[in-house]
């Protein structure tokens, strides 16, 4: 049992231009592993290719998108040599994902309990009747009250939280080993994120789930991951334990980003110490580094060599040339 | 004690809704109901609070773009109910207005030096040249290079969109801009840079702001005055740092400890608040907030609290009402 849940071993998925004259490293090279029932945040900005890791862990990626190197460790098996058929087995029931948009994850044709039902009926081979009770209490079990009457409701019916937590429902419903959530707060209010967290807390404590969430918040991860990655370009900068990343970053640009957001806790209500310039275009990231055009410590061998991975504690990584002598 | 920029007393806004045609006996969604606040010069009143909460109507009669129901709003001691059409244009010069989304707010077909000019060519008569030159200093004001004016805005990031919807905002010198959500739809590495600016703004043209966010910390930041919003009502006003620091009122508290923390060891009372915002069209007898309220009292059911002065700020709350109770 010492081998990690999952384990990303030099994933790269390209997007390419219709004529393959252009090329997208959306994922360059990205080494990460999560072991069970813990959680690691993915941080970057838009176009940094979180988005596209997530989707290329599911292999649910558009067809423009390629996984064109690199390895999916997940329960041993590496799951870029599964056929399509043995993929649709592992999603929904050894993976979930949770998106953002409640409504556009769930039919507004069906009912909440069909919904439910169906990847119960679908993965387990229960009975209408079996799946139907085990929705109800997976109903439950997300904090809707008066579960019996909501089965029969429609997603239309329900707010934007409760709606969400009904897509939590039908993760977890066949038992998930791994969820992935990619931004499943951000059109929630303050009030109700706070409780959609608690209650994915809870849930990852009764399933013994292992959850990668996906967002540009740092405050999430703050709250509820056990490590995090951070990325920008395509590329995992910096990599490591929850309170290393936050009390000793190591990659200027993790360092930049931490210190950039306002704190309640601040006094100062002077400057805040931003990042110059735009997060890069994906299809022409900058040579070297990606983040030397931005970078308050660049040398000159940023601009021309991209920098590996370097160790700088335990299980701490960064993608600097400042930590090489 | 300078006097306020822009007063607003006891502001209502209500909404009818219902199928029948003149809305006889229809229901009512009372969006804003019974709302003070002053804007001081060249300062910056925060408005915090959830969907729902009646801030962006808020924002829209401080705009004019929404007559109010009942209530004042006194702009440089001039009320905005007795002003003839000129007084209006004038108003609506003096305030501006920037939103959330810099991909729908500038028109794709006008190039950015015509978007920026338009506010000059409809409130003033310059020459051409002169137009130019305002273009010129404005996009330099907001860090933009004077070629911007020359360029669509598809070309530009959704940060320097945002730069050129300000530069939009400060083309006619106005004495207030209302931010609604101002950084919300941008990059996280971007958002501090147009905090940043506009910060330097406010010091530089004594430009007060209306600043409407649910990022509270981004509110705590900006804004010398926070009123927290919740169901129509102010629920808590008062200076941001202690507002921020020390909640009274039970939402407000509850608000700030569902605000996401800034670092893992960040000491925090798990304070989750049961249930949703209720719907505004059957808001709760009594106190709005105490179906949900950790504090209730039996007579928060029935008594609504008047929005009471508290040291240095005003809460509505019966926990308050005595002081031994606090």
């Amino acid at each position: 049992m010492t081998e990690p849940l999952l384990e990303l071993r030099g994933l790269s998925t390209h997007y390419e231009s219709a004529r393959g004259t252009r090329v997208t490293r959306a994922v360059d090279d990205v080494s990460l592993t999560l072991e069970r029932g813990r959680t690691l945040g993915i941080v970057g900005e838009s176009g940094s290719g979180k988005s596209t890791l997530a989707l290329s862990i599911m292999r649910l990626l558009p067809p423009a998108a390629r996984i064109v190197g690199g390895e999916i460790r997940f329960e041993g098996d590496d799951l870029l040599k599964k056929s399509a058929r043995e993929m649709r087995h592992i999603r929904g029931k050894r993976i979930a994902m949770i998106l953002q948009d409640p409504m556009a994850s769930l039919n507004p044709l069906f009912t909440v309990g069909d919904q439910i039902s169906e990847s119960l009926r679908v993965h387990e081979g229960a009975s209408r009747s079996a799946a139907w009770s085990r929705a109800q209490s997976l109903l439950q079990a997300v904090r809707i009250s008066a579960p019996a009457a909501r089965m029969k409701e429609f997603p239309h019916q329900m707010s934007g939280g409760m709606r969400q937590r009904i897509v939590g429902a039908i993760a977890v419903a066949c038992e998930p080993r791994l969820l992935i959530a990619d931004e499943p707060t951000t059109s929630l209010d303050l009030t109700i994120q706070a409780q959609y967290l608690s209650l994915l807390r809870d849930l990852q404590r009764d399933h013994h789930l292992a959850m990668i969430f996906i967002t540009h918040n740092l405050g999430i991860v703050a709250r509820m991951c056990d490590a995090v990655a951070v990325m920008y370009a395509g590329r995992v900068v910096e990599a490591g334990p929850i309170r290393d990343i936050f009390n000793k970053p190591s990659h200027p640009y993790t360092r930049a980003l931490l210190e950039s957001v306002p704190r309640l806790t601040d006094d100062n209500h002077g400057r805040l110490p931003a990042i110059d310039g735009q997060p890069p275009d994906p299809s022409a990231p900058p040579s070297g580094c990606a983040f030397h055009p931005r970078c308050p410590q660049v040398l000159d061998k940023c601009k021309t060599q991209a920098p590996p991975a370097v160790t700088v504690a335990a299980s701490h990584t960064a993608r600097c040339w400042l930590h090489l002598p | 004690m300078t006097t306020a920029l822009l007063q607003a007393r006891d502001l209502r806004k209500h909404f009818p809704v219902g199928r029948s045609m003149f809305n006889r006996g229809g229901a009512v969604v009372r969006a804003v109901d019974g709302v003070s606040f002053d804007i001081m010069p060249g300062q910056t009143l925060g408005v915090v609070g959830e969907s729902g909460c009646g801030k962006t109507t808020t924002a829209k009669l401080v705009l004019c773009l929404e007559t109010p129901t009942d209530g004042s709003v006194e702009f440089d001691g001039q009320p905005l109910g007795t002003l003839d059409g000129a007084g209006v244009r004038r108003y609506r010069r003096s305030v501006q207005a920037v939103f959330q989304d810099p991909y729908a707010s500038l028109n794709p077909r006008m190039r950015v030096g015509t978007i920026v000019a338009e506010p000059l060519v409809t409130h003033e008569t310059l020459d051409r040249g002169r137009v130019d030159a305002r273009v010129a200093e404005l996009l330099g004001f907001v860090g933009l290079p004077p070629r911007a004016a020359t360029l669509f805005p598809h070309e530009f990031s959704g940060g320097q969109r945002q730069r050129i919807a300000i530069a939009r905002a400060l083309a006619v010198s106005p004495k207030l801009i209302v931010l609604d959500e101002p950084v919300s739809a941008l990059d996280v590495s971007i958002r501090a840079q147009i905090l940043n600016l506009l910060r330097d703004l406010q010091q530089q043209l004594g430009v007060s702001y209306l600043f409407i966010a649910h990022d509270l910390a981004a509110v705590a930041h900006m804004s010398h005055t926070i009123a927290v919003m919740y169901l129509g009502k102010i629920v808590e006003i008062g200076p941001a740092a202690d507002v921020a620091r020390t909640p009274k009122h039970p939402y407000t508290q509850a608000l700030f400890a569902a605000a996401l923390p800034s670092h893992p060891d960040e000491a925090r009372d798990d304070m989750v608040l049961a249930g949703e915002v209720p719907s505004p069209l059957a808001p709760p007898s009594g106190c709005r907030f105490h179906p949900r309220c950790p504090r209730a009292m039996a007579r928060c059911a029935t008594d609504e609290p008047g929005l009471r002065p508290q040291a240095d700020r005003r809460v509505a709350c019966h926990l308050y009402d005595d002081p031994s109770a606090a």
